[in-house]
């Protein structure tokens, strides 16, 4: 038993943190929400050369070929600095379904993609069939999409898509219309289920670890201003109130960390309770993330209902990826079905 | 072999033993299976006729208790972390973990000595000359000796450096410049001490400079109970038992080697027991881990009976066995740091408000799922292990410093908010 992350995975995200210090400010998420695109090309490269695009790309197609417990770091990073790119839906979702998914033609769409992805010159979104919209579509070059137990991979020609406006600036999602063909068959039967279901798992896990990195964020930018804002002649931080909120936030962000983490080297392992420890992890990170909002909210005050303060941009991303891939009460539902076996109830 | 690729082995091994690993060694899952099988073989049970115990805050129960830690001590088991000329195992902190993971797979009694084992012994090993390690802790790990913590008075609780319970030196001259080495007077009250009722010691705090600061000028104490002077008042708790005390202090006469640490430095040694009673020690996750484990048996019996009702709770069933996980799980994350050099400061206080929510949820929970049926006792005419347990939990975010204080903590020495 050694629960820590070794130091190449620390080093890794020390350089993250480096590059959005420098070019993932407060200003430059409103630059990219306010952008057509919702995100940044240069960034996006820039991700590329550092490897983090391929994180999870097999090295034969020029990738690192590492697992999630490599990458669950990044994430929170990405999250802590609010990083509008698609990093969890490139990494840890699409990489490893076009990685793993089997079925003709599986090598050539490999070699088709992949390596533009770790690259950073292809851009893929993921859609399973009970999302109203496909965060990221617009921006994709590919789709990899769920229809009757199916899984296809449609390139964006192919597809018809109405925009969708949200509240998170950078998720960018789209109703899409398509047509399932036998050349866009990734994965059916069983096969599908297998995709579809550690798909569910690492998005679980990793919406969790992007969640910590937001809830971070607001408990940090919160006791700053708690620190700075004076009212009755003493700053707002030494009223206890105002202490319990902060520091109930900070519990709940603590002791969600490393079952999220856990959550991550089970998956990476194939432990075969990684499912309950993935929907484990969702339910603690989205609980600590949402909590943590309101509480930045409520501390704040009205500065932090306007979207002139840069809180908002954390709070919105709290909220939209809580309820992605399953809200807290669903993840619950499911370690509770998980631990009682079918037909528990 | 090349000096090179040596090298590079030799790295490459350092790299898989840095690596994020969640499995035990085979040397711990040799040790688990040896806890195992010891207590599968000893812990008092009814299928023996040896159990179960009655409890350990009535008098007979008490004994009962004692008697069981004389045996796990006989087979040293009762101390597994501690060095082996004290009764010990000598064993590291994942291996205590997996100890008590067992202890409490197997329902084994409470811990009659917890306040010593787990929160004077740490202290002990820190500040205690040899002589006093080799006097008191053998002794804590037999059973023999019971100790109780005087620390609360009826006017200090949570604000515990206002105690005015007072240790004069023996002959007059006070202070820790005295050179007379003549010993201390004790004079004043302790309450609310947890086992207070049937110990035999107690670890206390006592004024031993009135000029000084509120918390300099306190000196940590060991004291006999039935020295001339002590009188103990027991005091019913909330399940109608005698589980703490009162304890008055009359010219109870103490020798110099019954100071633990340095005379006026008591508080420092009282933040190293208060680090213990918060963090690692005293509260270990598989409490709490089976106590969920039981919870979910509870809901699986209930669901079969009446799906409707307890659906009602589903979801405070499945956030209570989360939280207890996540408490694990984070116990193991910290004890890594700890074994990597690492230490636990102030974060212990988030510990205590999460370990002691968790263990109020669990049993929240339960009493929702038994309904009516929760306030009913058994036939033996004592409450269900539920209602007892919802009973004790409740006490949880009460000692140990309040959860409120906890959260000043936080705030203040974790998140660096202003004191004012
Ligand atoms: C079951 C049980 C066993 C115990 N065992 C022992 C023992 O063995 N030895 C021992 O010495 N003591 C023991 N205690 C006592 C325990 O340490 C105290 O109860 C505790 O420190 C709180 O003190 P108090 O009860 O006087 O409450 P108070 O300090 O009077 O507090 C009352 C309420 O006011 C709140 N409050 C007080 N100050 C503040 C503040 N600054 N900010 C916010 N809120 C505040 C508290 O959080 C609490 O909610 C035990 C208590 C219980 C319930």
């Amino acid at each position: 038993m050694h629960f820590a992350f070794d130091e190449n995975q620390l080093e890794f995200r020390s350089q993250l943190r480096a590059l959005t210090d420098k070019s993932c400010t407060p200003a430059d998420i409103r630059e990219a929400w306010a952008s057509e695109r919702g995100w940044s090309p240069s960034r996006w490269a820039a991700l590329a050369e550092m490897g983090v695009l391929g994180l999870t790309v097999p090295e034969n197609y020029d990738g690192l070929g590492l697992g999630l417990v490599d990458l669950v770091l990044l994430l929170e990073e990405a999250g802590r600095s609010g990083l509008p790119e698609p990093l969890l839906e490139t990494t840890a979702l699409a990489v490893p379904v076009l990685r793993d998914a089997g079925g003709a033609g599986a090598e050539q769409r490999r070699a088709r993609w992949l390596g533009a992805i770790a690259a950073g010159d292809a851009v893929v979104a993921v859609g399973t069939a009970s999302m109203p919209a496909v965060p990221g579509a617009g921006r994709a070059d590919l789709l990899l999409l769920e229809r009757g137990g199916e899984l296809h991979a449609v390139e964006a020609a192919a597809t018809r898509q109405t925009a969708r406006r949200s509240l998170d600036g950078s998720r960018r999602p789209a109703e899409v219309a398509w047509e399932p063909a036998p050349a866009t068959l990734l994965a059916s039967g069983g096969d599908a289920v297998g995709v579809l279901a550690s798909l569910a798992d690492r998005a679980a896990m990793g919406t969790g670890a992007v969640l910590l990195g937001v809830a971070d964020r607001l408990i940090t930018m919160t006791a700053a201003y708690a620190v700075e804002r004076v009212q009755f002649g003493r700053p707002i931080g030494s009223f206890q109130a105002v202490k319990h909120h902060l520091a109930n936030a900070l519990i709940r962000l603590e002791f969600a960390r490393p079952a999220v983490y856990r959550s991550a080297w089970s998956l990476d392992h194939g432990d075969p309770e990684a499912s309950r420890h993935a929907s484990m992890a969702k339910a603690l990170a989205a609980d600590a993330a949402t909590g943590a909002a309101r509480m930045a909210l409520q501390v704040h005050g009205a500065i932090g209902y306007t979207e002139e303060h840069d809180v908002q941009l954390w709070m919105k991303r709290a909220w939209s990826l809580a309820a992605a891939w399953g809200d807290a009460p669903t993840h619950r539902a499911r370690v509770l079905e998980r631990i009682l076996g079918a037909g528990g109830h | 072999m090349e000096w090179d690729s040596i090298v590079a082995e030799y790295l490459a091994v350092c790299q898989i033993r840095r690596a994020m690993d969640l499995l035990f060694t085979d040397a711990q899952d040799e040790f688990r299976h040896q806890v195992r099988r010891w207590l599968e073989a000893n812990v008092p049970s009814e299928a023996r006729g040896t159990g179960p115990l009655r409890s350990l805050d009535t008098a007979e129960g008490f004994e009962a208790h004692r008697l069981w830690e004389r045996t796990m001590y006989d087979a040293r088991w009762s101390v597994v972390s501690w060095p082996a000329e004290f009764g010990g195992r000598g064993v590291g902190l994942m291996e205590w973990l997996i100890f008590e993971e067992e202890y409490y797979r197997a329902a084994a009694p409470t811990r009659v000595s917890q306040n010593g084992i787990f929160l004077l012994a740490p202290t002990l090993f820190e500040f205690g000359t040899p002589e006093q390690q080799a006097r008191f802790l053998p002794s804590m790990a037999s059973g023999e000796v019971i100790w109780c913590q005087g620390w609360s008075e009826p006017d200090a609780g949570s604000d515990l450096a206002g105690i005015r319970s007072r240790a004069e030196r023996a002959g007059g001259s006070a202070g820790a410049d005295a050179s007379a080495s003549g010993g201390w007077v004790l004079n004043g009250q302790k309450t609310w001490c947890s086992r207070g009722a049937f110990a035999h010691w107690l670890f206390g705090l006592f004024r031993t400079d009135p000029a000084a600061q509120k918390h300099r000028g306190l000196t940590y104490f060991l004291v006999p109970m039935d020295a001339p002077g002590v009188t103990v008042r027991p005091i019913a708790q909330l399940d109608g038992e005698t589980g703490f005390a009162e304890v008055f202090f009359e010219d109870v006469s103490v020798p110099e080697n019954q100071v633990l640490g340095t005379v006026d430095q008591g508080w420092s040694v009282a933040m190293a027991t208060a680090g213990s009673e918060r963090g690692l020690s005293l509260r270990s996750p598989a409490r709490y881990t089976e106590a969920a484990g039981r919870l979910l048996s509870l809901y699986r019996q209930r669901a079969e009976r009446d799906p409707v009702a307890a659906r009602r709770v589903a979801d405070a069933v499945a956030r209570a066995v989360i939280d207890a996980e996540a408490y694990k799980l984070h116990t193991y994350w910290t004890a890594t740091r700890v074994l990597d050099g690492g230490s636990v400061g102030p974060e212990a206080s988030m510990n205590k408000v999460f370990w002691s929510e968790t263990d109020l949820a669990i049993y929240e929970a339960a009493l929702a799922l038994l309904g009516e049926e929760a306030e009913l006792f058994g036939a033996d005419g004592h409450p269900s292990s539920w209602l007892d347990g919802f009973l004790f939990a409740l006490a949880g975010p009460i000692y140990a410093g309040t959860n409120e204080i906890q959260r000043n903590v936080v705030a203040e020495r974790v998140l660096g908010l202003p004191r004012v």
